[in-house]
């Protein structure tokens, strides 16, 4: 497996505060972040229970809920915070670069 | 409309022919239809609020704690009669729908009013809140899919006599104090096994026997009083209560489609009058709430209003879905295959048909 490198995303006003959107990239699947704060951060993009996208689900705070079962993830951490969900998510470092999301991967 | 398949006879455990059926057809964890949302509309309809769910809550702690007061304080008269229909209903109906909410997490922003208020409802509506909480996420994955649903009410052919009987509750009763008996003794069935997973199963084990412990200790109290009142109070307004919630439940799926990834097909929304909408907290908007289950209950009416241009009809009342659903349900003891398929409006998708098994 190659190293990790910095990987473009998007422009940062393309995800508003307090919410999520998916990344496709080489065959994988990410949720890209921004906590209330505008920080972006960035996760696994299915959930780790069934195969749905986390990208559709509500991000409340620290937290991104699964919007087919309602499991609850910290997207800063990748804990898993509530049933159906048991299995953390992997987290990926995220930063602002000119303007734009990157995602160490 | 007809099945395209030959007939079969349905094996709705979750570990038979019909369960293999499914995963091999694709029809299990399968992708199904949602209408197109603006992701700025669907986050604004996400938004949680403690405001709603509070409110409602202190509402039905306060009718259940009143209703109760006038059924003991005119017990041996007529007049506690109305009383206690109150009470069974509050308890044995509204319960359900609490259990449900709270159980998505979605009915208050603040998760550990959820978690309470789903524990409280789980044992009055006489569920075991770790094994329901998966079965329910399952009844989500696999919606109305033979083999993989642990919650179809109306299997195929239809058991009339005892659909029948469910308004009177004892069947529905006497098979959850069984269950919850059963896991109180240790004991899981394979198919609870299929879809809790192990981590979860001694949570489940625990939690029964919590609710029998809970359940004999009010016999003992009304054994020891010679009272049915105990029994009125606890345990009783599930058999007593609950034909509300079986009234406003069985038209959710009943007489629509089997094993199909379109909710639009195996999914009802009904029109109601505000106080089964309040006990319900709006799971009339049945459809929607299948399509969009992150949407808290206290906004499912402005969904509708967002996605009917693309959903079937809603049946204009409880009435009119029991008109639909009776004729479809006795057909089906004939002709098992048998499901209503409601026409879309023009503004309509058309129903996703490339994954079904009908």
């Amino acid at each position: 497996m190659s190293d990790p490198v910095w990987t473009d995303v998007c422009d940062l006003d393309e995800i508003d505060e307090e919410d999520v959107m998916r990344f496709d990239h080489d065959g994988r699947t990410f949720a890209i972040y921004r906590a209330p704060d505008g920080t972006p951060f960035a996760t696994d993009g299915l959930c780790s229970h069934e195969h749905v996208h986390l990208a559709g689900g509500l991000v409340m705070d620290d937290t991104i809920e699964c919007p087919k079962h309602n499991g609850r993830f910290n997207y800063r951490t990748g804990a898993a915070l509530r049933a159906p969900v048991c299995v953390n998510l992997a987290t990926y470092p995220a930063r602002i670069a000119d303007g734009r999301i990157e995602i160490l991967i | 409309m007809t099945a395209t398949t030959d007939p079969h006879i349905r094996d709705y455990s979750l570990t038979g022919t019909d369960t293999a059926r499914a995963k091999a057809t694709g029809l299990a964890n399968a992708e199904w239809y949602h209408t197109d949302v603006p992701r700025k509309v669907m986050k604004d309809l996400m938004q949680r609020r403690d405001g709603p769910a509070i409110r409602d809550t202190a509402i039905w702690f306060a009718v259940l704690g009143l209703s109760a007061w006038g059924g003991i304080a005119f017990w041996g008269t007529w007049g506690a009669v109305p009383f206690w229909l109150i009470y069974g209903v509050m308890y044995g109906s509204a319960c359900d729908s609490r259990w449900h909410e709270c159980g998505h997490g979605t009915a208050f922003r603040t998760g550990w009013m959820n978690d309470v208020v789903y524990q409280i409802a789980s044992f009055m509506v006489v569920r075991n809140p770790v094994t329901w909480r998966w079965s329910h996420a399952r009844h989500h994955t696999d919606t109305i899919i033979v083999g993989r649903d642990p919650e179809i009410a109306c299997m195929r052919p239809p058991n009339v006599f005892r659909l029948l009987m469910a308004y009177a509750g004892v069947i529905d009763m006497a098979e959850s104090i069984r269950g919850i008996a059963r896991q109180a003794g240790g004991t899981l069935t394979d198919g609870e096994k299929d879809y809790i997973p192990e981590s979860e199963r001694p949570k489940a084990i625990l939690v029964a026997r919590v609710h029998m412990a809970i359940y004999a200790a009010t016999l003992a109290l009304a054994l020891a009083t010679w009272s049915w009142i105990p029994l009125m109070l606890i345990g009783g307004p599930r058999i007593y209560g609950a034909w509300h919630m079986l009234m406003t439940g069985l038209i959710q799926h009943c007489g629509l489609a089997e094993n199909v990834t379109d909710h639009r097909l195996n999914s009802r929304t009904v029109y109601m009058n505000p106080v089964s909408r309040w006990i319900y907290w709006n799971m009339n908007y049945h459809v929607e709430h299948h399509m969009f289950p992150m949407v808290p209950y206290h906004a499912l009416p402005r969904l509708h209003e967002v996605l009917k241009h693309d959903l079937p009809a809603a049946n204009p009342s409880i009435w009119d879905a029991y008109r639909e659903a009776i004729p479809a349900v006795l057909r089906q003891a004939r002709e098992p295959d048998y499901y209503i398929r409601k026409p879309l409006p023009a503004t309509a998708q058309p129903y996703k048909m490339d994954t079904v098994n009908v």
